[in-house]
């Protein structure tokens, strides 16, 4: 196994230009794949931890009377969802969003009645996904003396579409670009063989089996592949070191989530997946020129 | 005796034909070699003595007729096993076929690389070979940069450093000098000495008959023409 990793160096070497422009081209495919994976990775980590936990405000109807108070918290801690229940009286409420909006004091003296309605906020146990979070809230919603339920329905649906939608696009990028990695990677080894047909030719003459013959060809798309990852890797790290520590300080003061690099385990797939896409280009190109 | 002798042949020919198209290259050809022979094969250009070296190593595949190669027929051979057989072979070209990009040393060794020996034998060997043909100097030097003797020594080296038991060299010395000619003669016979049944495909037989003691197969237009023994 030496003697083919030393044979398909010597070949990387005595064809570099060729095996440079192979490598910086899984390269780059490798870094889009991974933009998106630490796009999706983060993206995916937010969403967990606000299932995780998630809070939500229910709003009671105006005939709400304190009395009722023990009945409905003892319904709502029922449905079992549920880890903390604060009540806010409408007046709290108010004073609450006075104190906030202190610059708006003449808007609040034009009011004649507190508009606001008494309110419950929960703290919600885990869910798996947002559905289920969907779901929990209309039980509650379905419950007397309860208007309706404010979860963050409205924002965290469109944010999910959203990221349901690049997460196709991300797909299909990623296939896109793997594919033209794939292809400049069968077309390479496609040039390594034509310029060494005679050598080829020579070794078929003394007894070289045609696993001895191919050998270095997978192991030259296997380190192409590996170096191609390995590359588009270091790039992607070193645009994050450069840009994320701002991001994240940006969105650390809304969503509480800092960004993260990717994972050992997404490093791994990665190296994985570019190391495999050198393999296979080389199957596809050795096994159409050997049909 | 003589079915007896037969049984022992190394080499085996029954009825072998080639075409190409209309063209017959070998017309009916059999033929026994005897272990440790070296046989040979003279006739005009287009004769067809390439072409039989060629069927022998299956490079070509015959139209009628069974070739047996130590006892294994060649039209049953898969193709996996046919590296296997061609290790048998040692084989010299009249083009070297050396690869340019490889130095002497590694176009010796490439033959023990795909047998999978050591590295530490195949250095040994190669070396030892490289120091017989003279070339043991030049082992670091890239076969484009030796003289046309020079390379065809090299390719001799690498035919016979695997130690096959059948040497089969198409025009060894087509494009060599008188003095080059004769080394690889010279070396060729050295290993003949030492068992290796030999065919070596030429047309000149002036060397031959000064070098070779063995039998001359002579073909006119793919027919096997005559048999002598050259003393």
């Amino acid at each position: 196994m030496i003697r083919f990793v030393k044979k398909a160096l010597a070949d990387i070497r005595s064809n570099r230009f060729l095996n440079f422009i192979t490598i910086i081209t899984i390269s780059l495919s490798i870094l889009i794949v991974s933009i998106f994976m630490l796009f999706f990775e983060n993206t995916s980590r937010f969403i967990e931890v606000w299932n995780q936990g998630g809070r939500a405000v229910i709003y009671l109807e105006k005939d709400f009377f304190r009395d009722r108070l023990p009945d409905l918290e003892a319904k709502i801690r029922g449905l079992g969802e549920v880890d903390e229940m604060v009540f806010i009286p409408k007046a709290q409420a108010l004073d609450k969003l006075k104190k906030e909006m202190s610059s708006r004091t003449q808007f609040f003296k034009t009011l004649k009645t507190n508009p606001l309605p008494d309110a419950i906020e929960i703290k919600m146990k885990a869910h798996g996904s947002f559905e289920q979070i969907q779901s929990f809230a209309r039980k509650i919603e379905s419950l007397a003396l309860v208007e309706n339920v404010e979860y963050g329905q409205g924002w965290l649906g469109k944010f999910l579409n959203i990221f349901n939608l690049f997460k196709i696009t991300g797909y299909a990028m990623c296939g896109l670009f793997l594919l033209i990695a794939l292809f400049i990677t069968a077309n390479t080894v496609r040039l390594a063989f034509y310029s060494r047909r005679l050598e080829v030719e020579i070794m078929r003459l003394v007894g070289a089996t045609e696993g001895f013959i191919k050998m270095p060809f997978y192991v030259e798309g296997l380190l192409q592949g590996f170096l191609g990852g390995v590359v588009g890797l270091v790039i992607l790290l070193c645009g994050y070191l450069a840009i994320a520590s701002g991001i994240a300080e940006n969105l650390v003061t809304y969503v509480h989530i800092d960004i993260q690099f990717l994972s050992v385990r997404a490093i791994l797939i990665i190296l994985f997946s570019s190391t495999f896409l050198g393999w296979f280009g080389c199957y596809l190109s050795l096994k159409q020129i050997l049909k | 005796m003589n079915a007896d002798k037969n049984k022992n042949s190394i080499i085996r020919l029954f009825n072998v034909s080639k075409r190409y198209g209309a063209k017959l290259a070998l017309d009916d050809v059999s033929l026994d070699v005897e272990p440790g022979e070296f046989i040979f094969v003279s006739g005009p250009s287009g004769a067809g003595k390439s072409t039989l070296l060629r069927v022998l190593y299956l490079a070509e595949m015959v139209s009628e007729g069974q070739i047996l190669i130590d006892g294994m027929n060649l039209s049953r051979i898969s193709s996996r096993k046919l590296p296997f057989l061609r290790r048998r072979f040692g084989m010299v070209f009249q083009d070297f076929k050396l690869i340019p990009s490889r130095t002497v040393f590694e176009n010796v060794a490439l033959v023990l690389e795909v047998a999978g020996e050591s590295p530490n034998f195949i250095r040994k060997k190669v070396m030892q070979v490289l120091r017989i043909t003279g070339m043991e100097k030049k082992a670091n030097a890239l076969p484009l940069t030796l003289s046309g003797g020079e390379q065809q020594l090299v390719a001799v080296a690498r035919a016979v450093v695997g130690e096959p038991a059948i040497i089969l060299a198409d025009e060894p010395t087509g494009s060599l000098d008188d003095k080059a000619a004769q080394a690889i003669m010279d070396f060729l016979m050295e290993y003949h000495k030492r068992g290796a049944t030999i065919l070596v495909a030429s047309h000149n037989l002036h060397l031959m008959e000064s070098t070779v003691r063995g039998r001359n197969i002579v073909l006119e237009e793919g027919k096997l023409k005559t048999i002598s023994t050259m003393l």
